[in-house]
């Protein structure tokens, strides 16, 4: 270790890893995906790693990834919710790992809902 | 590339090992490999979360939610519920974040929101035996900026700018002993560091040393390049066998980094750190008497002047710190100095940490603004005092400080309001008595300790504190006149005064200050031979009162048979025989036995 960069880039990469450990804050944006025995057998195992890898990938530190329980549409699963500050709740339905990398480079990531993976266009 | 997406953390401090965090730990990483999460979920030890008294601590994150007290037995529903399907386990967290239709955060709750971390801020957050971690929090970045870019002088001026005192106790401005030690002239110069942590009940350096060392070995480094030394040592005692680990893990990963060696930072400063074990003796807290220890004679202390800034370890200039007034070090230098010169009262700035004890609800290590209440840390931090008791007294500095009365409890906490009030800051253990609590009892078991932990080396120390140490147990054993008590107060007098060193110097202090603010108990010791908090066992006898059933309970847990009557009929103690164990009144269901 002889300089300040190389010190920064250790900083960076583990801030990286280590956003998980913040407490989630109000400017946090929730993605959470229903885990519960509907969702897990309908494939929400490998969305959820998709969240989880892109996230990191993206290092998007105000986004926590989180599970929640089965939310009652078990025909639609895997379902996730999408919970961005000063926003109305967006659920997604009928998800897998593509459309979930879709979802976070739009939604998340450029503001966008990805309106034709929504409950409302499913209906 | 992995990626995980949930992180553990278990607490590995002292009071959650001591309850046996590390099976849980174990039980974790098992669960979480036989559900196949082992890949996505990362299990971390951290050093000290604070709230002991609830341990083992478990929080997951990102949810961080707080589990308390978990056993073994609980990691399969919190991995089966919590990591697998996402529910979290309501019933094992920590009562005060469950609200009725949501989860608090754990900073909302009592215990954490007056506290303000600065010494213990990476505690419970990293883990300690992971430098990258350290780094991750900024650290290393004030060695490498201070190194890099700024002269000496300008930090030895930021360290005095912020107020910063000497958190072992006696609270002397650490960017003056800086100074001194910067300016004395010596071939070589050492940085030492205080981790000889002996007050009954204290654990903060031990916490600090255990939950995030590297934050007092990049401190040394830097207070290295100031002064100009290259030799550090720390002085830690070997009972603290976690701390001594992690110590000698983060010291190898510091060399490994180049953090500590030759040519730090490519510049042409060295600086090194190696460990020295002490045996666990209180009178090696004293600084003189540290570095004699640290040299490899017997540990005792000489009288200063010489101060070691000019004449420390092999008789070179020495700059001896305590560990908490390291961990604050780092901190300052990334905050700037107005950062910790606005927190705390006029005299004492930034934040303290104290091992809370005794009486207590919560049980545990806080850090709390200089300036914040007793009452405060009592009530709110503290949880206050359990079964409904009154709050008598809370004992501050350990053997060396004294007992602050009810009527002081809203003294805000610093070094001169303390020491006005008869107690003393010390290294931070805060011991909370309620009424059970016999203050002559208390003067006497902090003496005992002083007594046996005398070096021995100077008379007023080593025999005065066993006179009166004498005196005390006359007075408790019922034998005590008027004439003893103005003894007793003069010879804690003499002993202050003419002591060699600090440890005799404050060992009057926990019976100055009981007479002081107590004054009524030592004279029902004397004067009626009684003990009112019922502590003092030859003051007391016990008592059937009418309302006995005869339900001969305790006739059969009476191990010395003094309790004698016949079924139904009002049972009679017999004083000559009872041993006063107290037995027969936790038996008795009808509150029929009284002691006084």
């Amino acid at each position: 270790m002889k300089s300040l960069e190389e010190l920064k880039a250790i900083r960076e990469k583990t801030r990286g890893q280590m956003h998980l450990r913040k407490e989630d804050g109000p400017d946090n944006t929730r993605i959470v995906v229903g885990m519960a025995t509907c969702g897990i057998a309908a494939g929400a195992r490998p969305v959820l790693a998709a969240a989880v890898e892109q996230v990191s990938r993206r290092s998007l530190e105000h986004v926590a990834v989180t599970q929640t329980g089965c939310i009652g549409v078990c025909r639609l699963e895997p379902i996730v919710e999408v919970y961005v500050p000063g926003s109305e709740k967006v659920t997604y339905v009928d998800m897998n790992p593509e459309k979930m990398e879709k979802v976070i480079a739009e939604h998340i990531v450029n503001g966008r809902i990805v309106t034709e993976y929504t409950i409302g266009a499913n209906e | 590339m992995e990626f995980v997406r949930s992180h553990i953390l278990v607490c590995a401090g002292t009071g959650c090992t001591a309850s046996k965090s590390h099976e849980v730990f174990d039980e974790l990483v098992k669960q979480l490999e036989s559900n196949g999460l082992d890949k996505e979920v990362k299990v971390i030890k951290t050093g000290c979360f604070g709230l002991c008294e609830l341990g083992p601590v478990v929080v997951v994150y990102p949810e961080g939610s707080f589990y308390s007290r978990v056993t073994p037995d609980n990691v399969k529903r919190i991995v089966e519920e919590h990591i697998l399907k996402g529910r979290i386990v309501r019933d094992l967290l920590y009562h005060e974040t469950v609200k009725k239709d949501n989860i608090s955060s754990i900073n909302e709750t009592g215990f954490y929101k007056k506290q303000l971390r600065i010494a213990l801020r990476n505690c419970g957050i990293i883990n300690p035996e992971n430098i990258d971690e350290y780094i991750a929090y900024d650290g290393y970045a004030a060695l490498a900026r201070a190194l890099t870019e700024q002269k000496p002088e300008e930090i030895i001026e930021i360290v005095q700018k912020s107020g910063l005192r000497g958190r072992g106790g006696a609270g002397f401005p650490t960017g003056r002993k800086w100074e001194f030690a910067a300016k004395a002239q010596g071939e070589e110069k050492y940085v030492a560091c205080n981790a000889d942590e002996g007050d009954p009940g204290a654990f903060m350096d031990r916490s600090i040393l255990e939950g995030d060392p590297h934050s007092v070995l990049e401190a040394m480094a830097i207070a290295g390049y100031c002064i100009g030394a290259e030799n550090g040592v720390i002085y830690i005692r070997a009972e603290y066998p976690i701390a001594v680990h992690r110590l000698e893990v983060a010291i190898g990963q510091a060399k490994e980094y180049g953090f500590l060696g030759k040519g730090i930072f490519g510049t042409d400063f060295n600086f090194d750190i190696e460990i020295r074990l002490g045996a666990g003796a209180f009178v090696c807290g004293e600084e003189t008497a540290l570095i004699s220890s640290v040299e490899g004679r017997r540990g005792e202390p000489r009288p200063r002047p010489p101060f070691p800034a000019v004449k420390g370890i092999f008789g070179m200039p020495t700059l001896l710190n305590n560990v908490e007034t390291y961990a604050n070090i780092p901190w300052i230098l990334q905050n700037g100095w107005e950062a910790m010169a606005k927190i705390g009262t006029e005299g004492a700035k930034g934040t303290k940490v104290f091992a809370l004890g005794g009486k207590i609800t919560n049980t545990g290590l806080v850090e709390v603004p200089m300036g914040t209440t007793i009452r405060d840390i009592v009530e709110v931090i503290g949880g206050g005092i359990p079964g409904g008791k009154k709050f008598k007294a809370a004992q501050t500095g350990g053997p060396s400080g004294g007992c602050i009365p009810a009527s002081h409890i809203d003294t805000p906490i610093d070094y001169e309001t303390l020491t006005s009030i008869g107690s003393m800051m010390g290294s931070g253990g805060l011991i909370i008595m309620d009424e059970d609590n016999c203050m002559v009892d208390i003067a006497k078991y902090f003496l005992d300790f002083t007594v046996e932990e005398s070096c021995g080396k100077c008379v007023p120390c080593r025999i005065g504190t066993r006179r009166m140490y004498q005196l005390l147990e006359k007075i408790t054993e019922g034998n005590g006149t008027m004439e003893d008590l103005d003894t007793l107060e003069e010879l804690c007098e003499h002993i202050k005064q003419n002591s060699l060193c600090a440890l005799g110097g404050s060992a009057p202090n926990p019976v100055l200050s009981t007479i002081k603010h107590f004054r009524e108990e030592y004279v029902a010791h004397v004067r009626d031979k009684k003990c009112p908090s019922g502590i003092c066992k030859n003051l007391l006898t016990y008592k059937i009162l009418d309302n006995c059933k005869g339900c001969t309970a305790c006739t059969r847990v009476c191990p010395v048979n003094a309790i004698t009557g016949k079924v139904k009929e009002v049972h009679v103690i017999d004083p000559a025989k009872c041993i006063k164990c107290n037995a027969c009144v936790e038996k008795c269901k009808f509150n029929s036995i009284i002691k006084e």
